[in-house]
């Protein structure tokens, strides 16, 4: 705010606080920020206040008490003589695990359905149409509950697999069963040690890694894993090198050599050669007593969850993907054809490296919706963080305050990790002006 | 010279243009086979297509319109031999009121419409600004005070005295002016009517309600339910959003440190935290914060918590409009000598926030999606009542029908202000493309 300041000399008075325009801006600041401090100091009596009126103490150290339910889709071994804190650990675990797999579910299916928009096939842009309008327009909490509808309804009971006619027969090979009490999957399982210690076979897994004995943190880190994932690093990285040494040939000599295969090779070979050492077998669901046992169980909520966040976020995506596409004006695409670029470098060299820096910030406010959106999981009896410390913790220990407060700072934190990445990501694309 | 040409002299009659080329063959072979890649697509639609009308078609066609409970449906469709089963419309046909209007009493339903028609009114001057006239807006800033009247009923004297209650600041703020100087005129326009309103609104209503007995039944809020209830909680915080979005947009791109600190801390945290945890304060924390004693019924309490969600959105979306208008504008404010009231009412808001009508209608749509939510927190929304219809024996079982219906309302109301706000930036965009 440009003005002019008179400065006649004179005595200072308190009229000035408001009038002149030095102190102005201060005056009204320190007025926002009493403002506001007492607005919080009001809400803060009354709270206090009001918990004294109901006895009640504010603390946090239900967490430590034993919480007594169970938790059926569960990434660590978890019992219900687990502390609260621990049931709310799964509980967040479960929410990035949606999180997570609804953002890839949600790109792939975005991406495709927003180029087949595009298509200059008639048909297929108009379904895809269909499909962006139908989604958008329709809540997702009422497509989560028809996709659970839609599992429970349409899919046949465990009971029809059985018998010598069954009206109902497993999927690939007898590998994926889909029930109405969830979806069966094959699991991946590495060679064990049997019960006197020695090996069934020379090929079998490293076993885990214990961590935090009996504390509610506690977990087992499959050191199969991390072996798996350190040579799909390394392999990439190797990759990466082989990817260089083509790029100082091609700028000394001017002919690229043919890469492909080794980069490919570097990364695949090791990780299949270490898979079969470690014995990887898959176990198969098999239909025993009343229910399949055996492999991976999808339950239902954590389908239809995932399903319904994934296909609703992907309308949007879509969206998204193809403004992106149409934000990038044709001049760029002939200004490369005319450079003699081919079709598929100018895709890759021009348009999107652009499109991209449309596209990306809107998307990842996408997957910040997507995960706040997963806190719709109780509405199916998904136990995420929703479900766990802000549903049945709450309702056992009568701690509202405490465990709402709870959840949104995680939430927030979720959130606040995400918009950061997207800023560091921003700033890395930003066009570099002036 | 001969008359030997090898050039013909005269031009050949005009040929039509091969058949493959126009007409439907034409636009067949240039949209839907123009390749081997296209004609497989086209091929894979055209089975898909099939499947799902297969699939769905003949559950739709189903006469049950009259059927009284969803045995009665079953042996309507059995009768006619039907393989896959069929819709059972007779839900629907029974349901259909409370499905829209929840509980709220039969002969007060013309309260409801009333007041949506009465919104559409006064919305057409605000949104199609060059088919109606400015002098609507009368209407409109009146709606304000009627619709809360209309919904939830009372004195009529109620509503008119809250209005007279602006009157009054006006009235203060004229009559202060010239004789105690701006600041102290604007402070008493705000202090005047908080006065009347606190102190007085209440004890002149209780004198003039029984000396001219006007106005109509309390319906509580209680009662809300179904459509109308998602339509209400939408509808009134956006209104009420809409100033405090202001506010806080104005907030942020202050130059007062304090001021922005505050604003971008309120939005961010909003927008960080999912709507149902929002929900969750207002069902269980929001009698918490407030003095010992206050029971707003839960309604309310979901209205101000969905008011502050949709803030912080319209907030941001008010603040890229803010950000779109060229440096110029805010400089030839200033340049003019207009403070920065002055500057904002009249030069930028204006344009900020025509610029902003798609985003707004956008968030609008968004928070009227998310108005569902509410059922999880046991509000009698379409959603909620699903489960309630579910529970009477008659209906027990019955789920296509019911979430269709819903999905069908949400759908077509959505998608008509979708399609509202594109027509609107393609009517604000100025440049040609």
């Amino acid at each position: 705010m440009a003005s002019v300041t008179d400065s006649q000399g004179g005595s200072f008075r308190l009229s000035m606080l408001l009038y002149d325009s030095r102190y102005r801006s201060a005056t009204i600041q320190i007025v926002a920020l009493i403002g506001f401090l007492l607005l919080i100091g009001w809400l803060v009596n009354n709270t206090v206040q009001n918990l004294a009126e109901l006895g009640k103490t504010v603390g946090f150290g239900f967490l430590g008490d034993r919480a007594g339910y169970d938790i059926n889709q569960r990434l660590l071994e978890y019992s219900s003589a687990d502390s609260h804190l621990r049931a709310a650990l799964l509980g967040l675990l479960n929410t990035l695990l949606i999180a997570v797999m609804g953002c890839i579910a949600a790109t792939i299916v975005g991406v495709v359905v927003g180029i087949l928009r595009l298509s200059n096939n008639w048909l297929v842009a108009r379904i895809m149409t269909v499909y962006v309008e139908m989604f958008r327009n329709v809540p997702v909490l009422l497509w989560i509950v028809l996709s659970m509808a839609i599992l429970i309804e349409t899919l046949p009971a465990p009971s029809a697999f059985r018998g010598d006619t069954p009206s109902a027969s497993m999927l690939f090979g007898d590998n994926v069963a889909l029930t109405n009490r969830g979806i069966y999957v094959p699991e991946p399982l590495f060679g064990k040690v049997d019960e006197e210690g020695v090996h069934t076979s020379w090929r079998h897994g490293i076993g885990d890694l214990h961590f935090f004995g009996d504390a509610s943190l506690r977990f087992d880190l499959s050191l199969d894993l991390v072996a798996i994932l350190a040579t799909l690093i390394a392999g990439l990285m190797v990759s990466g090198l082989i990817k260089r040494r083509a790029d100082r040939v091609q700028a000394a000599t001017g002919l690229r050599p043919v890469t492909w295969y080794w980069r490919t090779g570097v990364i695949v070979v090791p990780v299949i050669v270490l898979l079969w050492v470690l014995g990887l077998h898959f176990g198969k669901p098999e239909l025993r007593g009343f229910n399949f046992q055996g492999g991976t169980h999808l339950r239902n909520s954590f389908i239809a969850l995932w399903l319904a966040l994934s296909l609703y976020t992907a309308a949007f995506v879509a969206e998204i993907v193809r403004g992106g596409i149409l934000a990038i004006s044709s001049g760029q695409t002939e200004a490369a054809a005319a450079l003699g670029l081919r079709p598929r470098r100018i895709m890759s060299l021009v348009v999107l490296p652009q499109a991209l820096r449309v596209i990306i910030p809107p998307l990842i406010s996408q997957y910040l919706n997507l995960t706040k959106n997963s806190s719709l999981a109780i509405a199916v009896g998904y136990m995420d963080l929703t479900g766990t410390l802000m549903g049945i913790t709450l309702n056992q220990t009568g701690r509202e305050l405490e465990t709402v407060l709870l959840t949104m700072l995680i939430y927030l934190l979720i959130s606040l990790a995400i918009s950061g990445a997207m800023n560091v990501y921003n700033n890395s694309v930003k066009l570099k002006e002036r | 010279m001969s008359d030997l040409s090898y050039v013909r002299t005269e031009l050949l009659p005009e040929q039509d243009p091969p058949l493959s080329e126009v007409g439907v063959i034409g636009w067949l072979r240039a949209n839907l086979f123009s390749g081997w890649f296209n004609s497989i697509l086209t091929f894979v639609s055209l089975v898909l297509i099939y499947l799902l009308l297969a699939a769905i078609l003949p559950w739709l066609w189903s006469p049950t319109w009259n059927a009284g409970s969803l045995a009665e449906c079953r042996e309507i469709i059995a009768e006619l031999g039907k393989e896959h089963g069929g819709a059972c419309y007779g839900v629907i046909r029974e349901r259909w009121p409370q499905l829209l209007f929840g509980f709220y009493p039969d002969a007060e339903r013309w309260r409801p419409i009333v007041t949506l028609i009465g919104l559409f009114v006064a919305l057409a001057p605000v949104l199609f600004t060059d088919l109606f006239p400015r002098k609507m807006l009368w209407f409109s800033g009146a709606f304000l005070f009627a619709a809360p009247w209309l919904m939830w009923g009372g004195s009529i004297w109620t509503p008119v005295l809250v209005a007279a209650g602006l009157v009054i600041g006006a009235g203060a703020y004229r009559l202060l002016v010239p004789r105690v100087g701006n600041l102290a005129a604007v402070i008493a326009a705000v202090v005047a009517p908080l006065l009347w309103w606190f102190l007085f609104v209440g004890p002149v209503s209780s004198v003039l309600a029984p000396v001219i007995p006007l106005g109509l039944e309390v319906v509580e809020s209680r009662l809300f339910g179904g459509f109308m209830l998602s339509v209400w909680i939408g509808v009134v915080s956006i209104a009420i959003s809409l100033v405090l979005g202001v506010l806080l947009a104005l907030g942020r791109q202050s130059d007062l440190l304090i001021v922005k600190y505050l604003s971008v801390g309120f939005i961010e945290f909003i927008r960080g935290v999912p709507l149902i945890t929002l929900l969750f304060v207002a069902s269980t924390l929001l009698n918490i914060f407030l003095p010992p004693g206050t029971n707003f019924d839960i309604i309310l309490r979901v209205m101000i918590m969905a008011t502050l969600f949709a803030s912080a959105y319209i907030a941001e979306v008010i603040r890229g409009g803010l950000a779109a208008l060229p440096r110029g504008q805010y400089e030839a404010a200033d340049a003019l000598g207009l403070d920065y009231w002055k500057a904002q009412r009249l030069i930028i808001l204006p344009q900020a926030l025509k610029i902003s009508i798609p985003g707004i209608v956008s968030t609008f749509i968004g928070l009227f999606k998310d108005t569902t939510l509410v059922s999880i927190i046991g509000l009698l929304d379409p959603i909620g009542l699903t489960g309630s219809i579910r529970a009477d024996a008659n209906w027990n079982g019955i789920v296509w029908e019911l979430y269709g219906f819903i999905a069908l309302l949400f759908f077509l109301s959505c998608f008509a202000m979708s399609r509202y706000s594109m027509w609107l930036e393609r009517k604000l965009r100025t440049d040609h493309k």
